[in-house]
């Protein structure tokens, strides 16, 4: 192979790696779960190096092939894009996939249905890839859906448990009713500029941009998309049930991937986004809203995934937050720190989990800092990072963010900085309860340390949590932002808010055997699923009921009976036909072909 | 090979005959190859079609009844061709999917016969015979090997299109009568300064349309359609859901615009809406069904829907430009080649899990994947077929339509897209329910896809991903057509 051809499918391989994966055990491995683990593994660590390999080469391009031609008035391209952004979107995903695939093969050791789960991943892993890829907005969708598709199959890894199943659903459904919005949103921008690859529509802009209102829309309906991926408001709710997969899923899909994936799609089109003040205030507001109810929730949750969720969906509030305030660099700098804490903050509590026999609510833990010592460690090395304490990665990148409300919206700002109390908050209770104080019940007595295939990715995660943030460090990989001299107050009073927040519940949870605060509402995560559900029920089951009943009764019972029941014609016919004598038919059928051959041959 | 398609037409008549004289021991078997005669042939067509030319070709013309103007014309262009592909391969998935009494199987082939004819007939009298022809058989597959409530759903069906028919050939006549022919390549090209003056146009428009609309069927003419696929047998219900219902909308595409340009620019936004509310209705309904097969063919409704919108946003109001008419119309054709392929698929597996259970209700089952992973799994991709998810056939039909239509009819579409949203809800719940959850006591001892079973659901699903990750194929064959079309239409 020359040089040449080498260069050009590294970003194929990237590709194809997890597909064949995916295919080879669905077809050939399925009874063999080493086999199906091992394919699966060295896969994504074969994309990984593809990656490395894709970041570190400048001059690395792939040739672009037409998927589909109707005749030379529409083509729809199959091409790679490799800028920056995408290469080290390669990284993050591709790397933590990769340290997230090696501690399944200790997580799902027991499991059953390890085969079924490994190519479900290395699906996941093509998609998520694929989306990163994607040179223009079909493929991107394509991708975009088979991320929802194999998102339900993980989530619902454990179907036989109803919960399990119902989440799965809950999740591809609730993202596809963003999707819808981004299909439309998808059609409105092809429709305008004429193209679907992205250097096209950047190069028409002016197409778009001579009709604010029409694309405003559009962003908007694209943002739809990003609202259901990355678990925005008013479609967050899918994201606390996803809990319901294999940890490992939850440390995947709510760290570096699926819902990061969200927020990758706006900063690929922020070349859009930026075009539309309103679009650019709906989406800061809507990160703004979903980053505040986040820290909320999470303060009032006593599974320690479900906590965790409600912090992932937060942090993606910041993240949202910071493209609405036009800088892609922060949002980026956040979800490439948060990767990193997020996997590792899951992953830590999935080996809780483990040792404590699939135990996840918080008051059945204690005192586990002594028995799992190296967990311990690694947790609060993520926790350190999440709150965003000095010099951990979350400070920095966070402090990006707050920053840039700073400067641009006080409001939002001010919503920025009560989030940050309310993370430090939520973090330090879960650790006051988890890991201080003695242990609430024998299990937690009990539990011992995972092994070392789990506690390795949780030091490799620990140690990137912990530089990833530093400009020296993250630099090379991205363009860090920043900081601006009028900001010195701002990490100010970050740390208050982080010292009043975490002495707030130290001095509250410390040796306590249950939650001393109760507040129902944000227990029950302020009813919003209660909410839908009602809403479901109201409409939906209402209009599938008055569909069916108008189908069966006015139609049919109204009009077709009333008309043929009044018409004598209409009743001596129905009658004819209801001779239910085989002959008749036959014979009635064939008079038709004679009189029909008569006309043929003596006309 | 001059007479490739009236040997097409006769193979299955022959196969009816044989079935009917001989008497064989197992009539699915000798069915079945006449199916793959059938579809050697069909392929052989489509091996001789030159897909870079527009245009009718394979043509056979031979006066028949000059008298009333009716000549025996066959021929087939890119609509037609897929058309008799999608014939040919539905039929021996239907006849694979049970075993059939030998009456059945030969009203079968004769229906077969009558697809056939129906989509490459090129003359108004012809084409009539051949779609009266496939009504009989259907009739008397749902009257005499129907279950329960056979005979009311046999009527219901019967009257339902027959009239329909009587007022399409009503309609014709007096075309007849104004223009003095009944060959469609003329008439679409008098269609431009219109067929019949004054008023009276409208009820030969109206006539044809309500014909056509029962045949689809679009609401509010669609009540037939549930209560007749759920009685048919499996096999019958894959016909006339993969084939059949293929009828109605390929007249739309071949009869009423065509030849009724400037009158579906008028009734347009009337027709669209009918449309939409199909598209939104059926699956609101089916939502309701908890009868698998109901269910099926409520979706159904809502997935030929998506071709009428196609079909009908392009040419009802201002001519779109030209990529949107090819989008759409691209879409348009591929959609009825992926709804005939999945739906019958959705009836295949409803059918495998009525023979395992002995009844078909939504809540009669329970944690399948525990006991049939193999069924589930591939079962599964049907649902995501039917449901569009990319990868699959079924997204690149409608995200074409909607793409050509947002252009013109942005409401229309819009609201569309929501039934989208409501099938894959139904969808969803179907699988949760069937599927997922603790494994229920009376589906046990069922036994996994059996190996005859695995080489029917192989094959099909295989086509599925196919069109799915590489379309390109299936729009070579109807490129030019579309091309021609989108002329005509413009």
């Amino acid at each position: 192979m020359n040089y040449f051809t080498t260069n050009s499918s590294l970003p194929w391989l990237i590709l194809l790696l997890p597909l064949t994966s995916a295919a080879v055990i669905t077809l050939f491995t399925r009874r063999s779960k080493s086999w199906s683990a091992a394919i699966s593994v060295v896969a994504v660590l074969g994309s990984f190096i593809c990656s490395c390999l894709v970041f570190v080469r400048l001059d690395i391009s792939a040739p672009e092939f037409t998927w589909l031609d109707i005749r030379g008035t529409l083509q729809v391209p199959i091409g790679f894009v490799l800028d920056d952004l995408s290469r080290l979107m390669l990284l993050i995903v591709s790397g933590v996939g990769s340290i997230i695939h090696i501690y399944s093969l200790g997580y799902m050791r027991d499991d059953a249905g390890e085969s079924r789960y490994f190519a479900a991943l290395s699906l996941f892993m093509l998609a998520m890839l694929g989306i990163v890829l994607a040179n223009n907005f079909v493929m991107l969708f394509i991708f975009w859906e088979l991320v929802g598709f194999t998102s339900y199959v993980l989530i619902g890894h454990w179907f036989d448990r109803d919960a399990a199943a119902e989440a799965g659903k809950k999740a591809f459904i609730t993202t596809r009713i963003g999707d819808f919005g981004f299909m439309i949103g998808i059609l409105m921008i092809w429709i305008a500029s004429g193209s679907l690859v992205f250097d096209d529509i950047i190069a028409h802009l002016s197409k778009i941009t001579s009709n604010p209102a029409y694309l405003t829309v559009a962003v908007l309906l694209i943002f739809c998309g990003a609202v259901g991926k990355s678990a925005q408001f008013p479609l967050h709710v899918w994201l606390p049930d996803a809990m319901e997969g294999p940890t490992p899923v939850s440390a995947l899909i709510h760290a570096a991937t699926m819902v990061a994936a969200g927020v990758y799609l706006l900063v690929r089109v922020a070349f859009l986004i930026q075009a539309s003040q309103t679009a650019l205030l709906v989406i800061a507001w809507i990160g703004t809203i979903t980053a505040l109810l986040g820290g909320l929730i999470a303060t009032q949750q006593s599974d320690i995934k479900k906590i965790l969720a409600y912090s992932t969906m937060s942090q993606l509030g910041y993240m949202i937050m910071a493209v609405g305030l036009t800088s892609n660099e922060a949002a980026m700098f956040h979800l490439f720190t948060h990767a990193f804490f997020k996997a590792l903050l899951f992953l830590a509590a999935g080996s809780i989990i483990v040792s404590l026999h699939h135990e996840q609510n918080i008051w059945r833990m204690g005192g586990l800092s002594r028995n799992l010592k190296l967990t311990f460690a690694t947790f609060f090395v993520g926790a350190l990072a999440l709150i965003g304490c000095p010099p951990f990665s979350g400070f920095f990148s966070k402090d990006a963010i707050l920053a840039l409300a700073y400067q641009n919206n006080s409001a939002i700002f001010a919503v920025g900085l009560t989030t940050a109390f309310l993370t430090a908050f939520y973090v330090s209770r879960a650790i006051v309860v988890v890991f201080f104080g003695k242990p609430r019940t024998d299990l937690a007595r009990a539990g011992k340390e995972s092994p070392a295939v789990m506690t390795a990715p949780l030091i490799i995660l620990a140690v990137f949590s912990f530089i990833a943030g530093f400009p020296v460090f993250a630099r090379n990989f991205l363009v860090v932002p920043r900081e601006k001299e009028v900001a010195v107050i701002v990490p100010a009073l970050a740390m208050a808010a982080l010292i009043v927040g975490s002495g707030a519940a130290i001095w509250l949870y410390r040796k306590r055997d249950r939650d001393p605060l109760s507040i129902g509402v944000i227990r029950n995560r302020l009813y919003f699923d209660e909410f839908y559900e009602w809403l479901i029920d109201s409409t939906q089951e209402l209009l599938a009921r008055v569909a069916a009943f108008f189908d069966r009764w006015v139609i049919d019972g109204g009009a077709v009976r009333g008309l043929s029941g009044a018409t004598f014609g209409f009743g001596s016919l129905l009658r004819l036909f209801q001779v239910g004598n085989l002959q008749a038919y036959a014979f009635l059928f064939g008079l038709g072909i004679v009189a029909i051959i008569y006309f043929t041959i003596f006309h | 090979m001059a007479y490739l398609i009236t040997l097409l037409i006769l193979i299955p008549v022959v196969g009816a005959i044989a079935l009917y004289v001989g008497r064989p021991g197992s009539p699915r078997g000798v069915a079945l190859v006449f199916n793959g005669l059938s579809l050697f042939y069909s392929l052989m067509a489509w091996q001789k079609f030159d897909a870079t030319a527009p245009g009718l070709q394979l043509l056979e013309r031979h006066t028949w009844i000059p008298s009333i103007g009716a000549e025996y014309i066959v021929g087939i262009d890119g609509l037609s061709l897929l058309l008799v592909l999608l014939t040919s391969l539905i039929f021996p998935f239907a006849f694979s999917a049970q075993k059939l009494e030998r009456g059945a199987c030969a009203l079968l082939l004769v229906m077969q016969a009558a697809l056939y004819g129906t989509f490459t007939a090129q003359n108004f009298v012809l084409w009539f015979l051949f779609y009266e022809m496939s009504l009989v058989p259907a009739f008397l597959l749902i009257k005499i090997y129907g279950g329960e409530n056979r005979d009311y759903a046999a009527v219901k069906f019967f009257l339902y299109t027959f009239l329909g028919s009587v007022a399409m050939l009503l309609a014709f006549l007096g075309i007849y009568f104004a223009k003095g022919t009944f060959d469609f390549v003329k008439l679409a090209e008098l269609g431009k300064s219109g067929l019949v003056g004054g008023n009276a146009r409208w009820f030969v428009f109206g006539a044809i349309f309500l014909g056509l609309a029962v045949k689809v069927p679009v609401f509010p003419f669609h009540t037939w359609l549930p209560d007749a696929y759920q009685t048919a047998p499996t096999g019958v219900s894959m016909v006339l859901t993969g084939a059949l219902s293929k009828m109605g909308v390929y007249g739309f595409i071949r009869l009423l615009v065509p030849l009724f340009p400037n009158e579906i620019k008028i009734a347009g936004p009337w027709i669209l809406t009918l449309v939409v509310c199909s598209i939104v209705w059926a699956p609101f309904a089916a939502w309701a069904q908890r009868d698998l097969k109901r269910m099926v063919a409520y979706l159904s409704i809502n997935h030929l829907g998506y071709c009428l919108l196609g079909l009908f946003a392009i040419t009802a109001g201002p001519t779109p430009a030209s990529i949107d008419r090819h989008a759409a119309l691209s879409g348009v054709f591929l959609q009825i080649f992926n709804h005939g392929i999945t739906a019958a698929a959705l009836f295949y597996f409803v059918g495998l899990l009525e023979q395992r259970r002995g009844s078909r209700g939504i809540n009669d089952f329970g944690g399948l994947m525990q006991c049939t992973p193999l069924l589930c799994g591939w079962m599964s991709v049907a649902m995501f077929s039917s449901l569009g998810l990319p990868g699959l056939n079924g997204f690149i039909g409608e995200f074409l339509i909607f793409k050509g239509s947002f252009a013109v009819a942005a409401g229309f579409t819009a609201i569309a897209v929501v039934g989208l949203l409501f099938t894959a809800i139904t969808f969803m719940r179907a699988m949760q329910s069937l599927f997922s959850g603790p494994i229920s006591e009376s589906c046990a001892g069922f036994p996994d896809l059996l190996l005859g079973e695995k080489f029917v659901v192989v094959p099909v699903t295989l086509l599925m991903f196919a069109i799915g990750l590489n379309p390109q194929f299936i729009f070579n064959t109807f490129n030019a057509t579309v091309a021609h079309m989108a002329r005509l239409f413009s």
